[in-house]
């Protein structure tokens, strides 16, 4: 790997080109998941690949291929240089590139059981056991589990005098319980939707989550909603679970503090962001208790944002984006962290692959724990409390948006006092923020995985991490999902 | 690539045959892409892509695997077959197992056009700038794409199976941004030479100048001119439902609905992969032949799609809609044409007294998965229209938009367009005049 990325940067590094860099990356992945007793998608795949950057006639080039031959890297470099070439005729200025120091190192994420050790008809008895107990509620119409691994090993390597050798593992597991009755369709998963719970980890994830132990409260729920009241609609004191409230950060603080989304990278696609220029350090974006970190070092936790250096070099940084309800922070690269004048960028580059180029993507943006318990947070007089994302929309500035979740209660004095059908709730993100009440404290907090963000052209999905825990929100649009 | 494929599909049955096995699926796929993106006027990401993948399934005794690979050298191959086939015998035996599919006769489509597969990053740098130009033009700030993708598919199998097909895609794409509006406008087609990016350019431009200095009107039920780019991104959520795998599994919004009335008498769908403007291979994953499917008929809701596994169950005929196997999901139709009207979106506007006219749709998220309520936000270029014609921007609304509503309140239709948009893949549509469109609540521009 080492020496098909210098192979690949020696190809690159041509007369005219001031600057290149280099990823090869090998990944494995594993898919499982079952379906009502049955094996639904069992596969595994491997791709190898490098993708090639360079900076030529003031330009980005890239180009990517998994032709590794000595004739296809070297179609690849020409490639990337003539691309690079191509791009002066609709140039404003040339690109500059905060500095950064060049690195040697070889860095690879804790794993404890590496989950391609585990044989497949293991993971299906896990899996199907799971099924079985979901379906051991008659009334469940389709139940749904999975289990998702995937290996890569990258080599970075620039003209800079950067190798940077960096293996990553992460694994995924979950399931979900669907039932269908009367027209109408009612869903709860564990411990997460999406796929479930993703983090930097091996298969001792799996073991973490305890999904049999779950299973039947999530059946009894999902049967259980077809006779629970509709959500009110109105203005109620939230709760939020800390899986929502994960999602709720990604949406409405992770995107909005992409620095290349506010500089209008994106504006054509993902769309910009309400933080322009002028709000750093001058916007008061939550209450005094909420303070939030863009943090890619392992010490934050295993998240899948967490990794030894970014896509273009630069070593995992902590930042803070929000401090004491203050916004003082992006997210950056080399390229939007000289456009602004910051020294340097704080390593949030990320590409989906070899074949993509690296964008400005969230690493583990998380809300800190707070000081309350979680009996404070429960404690309002009267607030309804939401669980588990069922869908998420924002408009393309990241200023308004709405959630829905799979269940709700509605709480009196800390106790449920009633399960709740279709919930959901809307806001703008300032004002959502500036209503927090009360976050619970750090034994409350969980390092969630976001697998599936989607962002650029051609669009790249990738998994970020949001650590938060439970929180309380004053006086929050409730419902207006089924308004109208 | 119909001749490496075959010869790659010969090294992947005689692997299979030396671990005993002799059914077996091979899908060889090969992409070579290029985009060329702008923003703030100028080219920033400029990129292209090269990849060939492999993937096997092995079918032992009625279980079913897939294992996959980019690395075609001799020893890479027997791999792939190797790991394809440990993991089917790791798997559970399936009664209901379908066994690979027979050889089948596919329709001809012509989808592959020199022009575009030979673009070159000059040409498609020079594109962007003459509509850069038209933007900068009209003082605004341009944001866009220009792409060119070649994309061979080939499916064997052991049964005799050998279906291939190539098709080349070109997509262009320009956002245009005034102080305090923005203009948007998207075509994609097989051959480049279908699409005009200055024109796309002047009519982003167009919409951003007639939007500045945007209204704020308060939520509510409107009559709405959707442009056919908004059409495609809502209705386009719902056909994943039109499966008979979505139906039995009770996730389908369809299910005690088929052959019932569902939409306005002016609604009818059909999925049909050889019509003109459509792209996509004949034929599904499994190699079927995709047969053209009668959806939706003045509003009664009559067909839908069968993998073979499904067909078998139902005791219908499967209709060339599947999935590669395994997969979680069955079938989808994937080649949409909503059938137009004699309006037009000018005629649509001159017999509005009162309403909004969306230029397109953005972040569609599904709010009630039987009742069919969706949820999104309006996007560059959204427009008051008073008294038959367009009298000023709007700032951008939240809908929750239940579409079975939608499409029952469906007052007219323009002729059909190819459609691209940003949340679903393209289709056939119109642009649709609808009464009583639920905008639930207002955003800041």
């Amino acid at each position: 790997m080492k020496d098909l990325a210098l192979r690949a940067l020696d190809a690159a590094s041509r007369a005219g080109v001031t600057y290149a860099d280099v990823r090869a990356i090998e990944t494995r992945d594993r898919d499982v998941t079952t379906r009502n007793g049955k094996a639904g998608n069992v596969s595994c795949s491997e791709s190898q690949g490098i993708g090639i950057r360079a900076l030529a006639s003031g330009c980005w080039g890239f180009a990517a291929t998994s032709d590794l031959t000595k004739e296809g890297i070297e179609r690849a470099a020409a490639l990337a240089i003539e691309i690079a070439r191509s791009g002066a005729i609709a140039k404003k200025e040339d690109v500059a590139l905060a500095p950064e120091a060049s690195y040697q190192a070889t860095w690879v994420s804790p794993c404890a059981i590496d989950p391609f050790s585990i044989p497949v008809d293991r993971n299906l008895a896990a899996l199907l056991a799971v099924d079985a107990e979901l379906r051991r509620n008659p009334a469940i119409s389709l139940a749904e589990t999975a289990m998702r691994f995937v290996w890569q090993r990258q080599v970075f390597a620039s003209t800079s005098g950067s190798l940077i050798d960096q293996t990553r593992t992460t694994s995924g597991a979950g399931f979900s319980a669907l039932c269908y009755k009367n027209g109408e369709i009612q869903k709860r998963s564990f411990p997460n939707s999406v796929g479930g719970q993703h983090q930097l980890k091996g298969y001792e994830l799996v073991g973490e989550l305890d999904l049999l132990r779950h299973a039947p409260r999530i059946a009894e729920e999902a049967v259980e909603l077809h006779s629970a009241p509709q959500c009110p609609e109105g203005e109620f004191d939230l709760i939020l679970d800390s899986s929502q409230l994960g999602l709720q950060i990604h949406e409405s603080i992770g995107h909005p503090i992409e620095l290349d989304r506010v500089l209008g990278s994106e504006a054509n696609y993902a769309g910009m962001s309400f933080l322009t220029l002028d709000r750093l350090n001058h916007l008061r974006y939550g209450s005094e208790i909420v303070n939030v970190v863009c943090d890619a070092r392992l010490e934050h936790g295993p998240g899948l944002g967490t990794f030894a250096f970014d896509d273009e070099g630069v070593p995992a940084q902590s930042t803070d984006i929000i401090r004491a309800g203050e916004f003082v922070g992006y997210m950056t690269s080399r390229e939007t962290a000289a456009a602004v004048g910051e020294k340097r960028s704080n390593g949030c580059m990320r590409a989906d692959g070899w074949a993509r180029l690296p964008l400005i993507r969230m690493t583990n943006v998380s809300l800190l724990a707070g000081e309350q318990s979680l009996d404070e947070v429960m404690g309002a007089d009267h607030a309804i409390y939401m669980e588990t994302n069922r869908s998420w929309s924002i408009d393309d500035k990241r200023y308004h948006f709405q959630f829905g979740c799979e269940i709700a209660w509605e709480m009196r004095n800390g106790k449920r006092v009633r399960m709740l059908k279709n919930p959901s709730y809307s806001g703008i993100s300032t004002e959502f923020w500036n209503a927090c009440a009360a976050i619970a404290g750090r034994e409350h907090w969980t390092l969630w995985g976001v697998p599936n963000c989607g962002k650029g052209q051609p669009e790249q999905v990738m998994g970020t991490g949001h650590g938060a825990s439970p929180a309380r929100f004053r006086k929050i649009k409730i419902g207006s999902a089924y308004g109208g | 690539m119909a001749d490496s494929a075959e010869a790659i599909f010969g090294q992947v049955v005689d692997a299979a045959r030396a671990q005993g096995v002799t059914e077996v699926e091979a899908i060889l796929a090969s992409d070579t892409s290029a985009l060329t993106r702008f923003a703030n006027n100028a080219i920033h990401q400029n990129v292209s892509e090269r990849n060939t993948q492999l993937s096997v399934r092995a079918v032992i005794g009625g279980r079913t695997a897939r294992a996959s690979t980019n690395r075609l050298d001799r020893e890479r191959i027997v791999s792939v077959v190797e790991q394809a086939i440990a993991i089917t015998r790791l798997t559970e035996s399936d009664s209901e197992l379908q066994p690979l599919a027979d050889p089948a006769a596919y329709p001809e489509v012509n989808r592959w056009f020199e022009s575009t597969a030979d673009a070159t990053p000059a040409e498609r740098a020079r594109a962007v700038a003459e509509a850069i130009g038209a933007v900068e033009a009209a003082g605004q700030t341009g944001a866009g794409i220009y792409s060119t993708e070649e994309s061979c598919f080939a499916l064997l199998n052991s049964r005799g199976v050998n279906a291939s097909y190539r098709e080349t895609t070109a997509r262009f794409s320009i956002t245009a941004m005034a102080g305090d509006s923005s203009g948007w406008a998207k075509a994609g087609a097989c051959d480049l030479r279908d699409l005009n990016p200055l024109e796309l350019a002047r009519t982003a431009a167009r919409k951003a100048s007639q939007s500045s200095a945007p209204r704020e009107l308060p939520a509510g039920r409107y009559t709405v001119i959707l442009e056919p780019a908004a059409v495609l991104d809502l209705a386009g959520q719902m056909f994943a439902d039109f499966s008979a795998t979505a139906i039995r599994e009770g996730r389908s919004f369809l299910n005690d609905r088929i052959g019932k009335k569902v939409f306005g008498d002016n609604i009818t769908i059909h999925d049909d992969a050889s019509h003109p403007l459509q792209s996509g291979a004949p034929f599904d994953g499994e190699g079927v032949p995709r047969r053209r499917l009668t959806l939706v008929d003045g509003g009664v809701v009559r067909d839908i799609a069968y993998c073979r596994h499904a067909a078998a169950l139902a005791g219908a005929a499967p209709t060339g809609h599947g999935f590669p196997l395994p997969n979680d999901y069955g079938e989808t139709p994937a080649n949409i044409v909503i059938s137009g009207g004699d309006s037009s979106v000018e005629e649509m506007l001159a017999s509005t007294e009162r309403g909004i006219l969306v230029t397109r749709f953005w972040y569609i998220r599904e709010v009630d998965p039987y009742e069919k309520i969706f949820t999104g936000m309006t996007r560059d270029g959204t427009f008051l229209v008073e008294g038959g014609r367009v009298t000023a921007g709007i700032r951008n609304f939240r809908f929750n938009q239940n579409l079975v509503e939608m499409l029952s309140n469906v007052e007219s239709l323009s002729a059909t367009a190819r459609a691209s948009g940003e949340e679903t893949f393209d289709m056939v549509v119109p642009a649709m005049k609808v009464r009583d469109f639920n905008f639930t609540e207002v955003t800041r521009f």
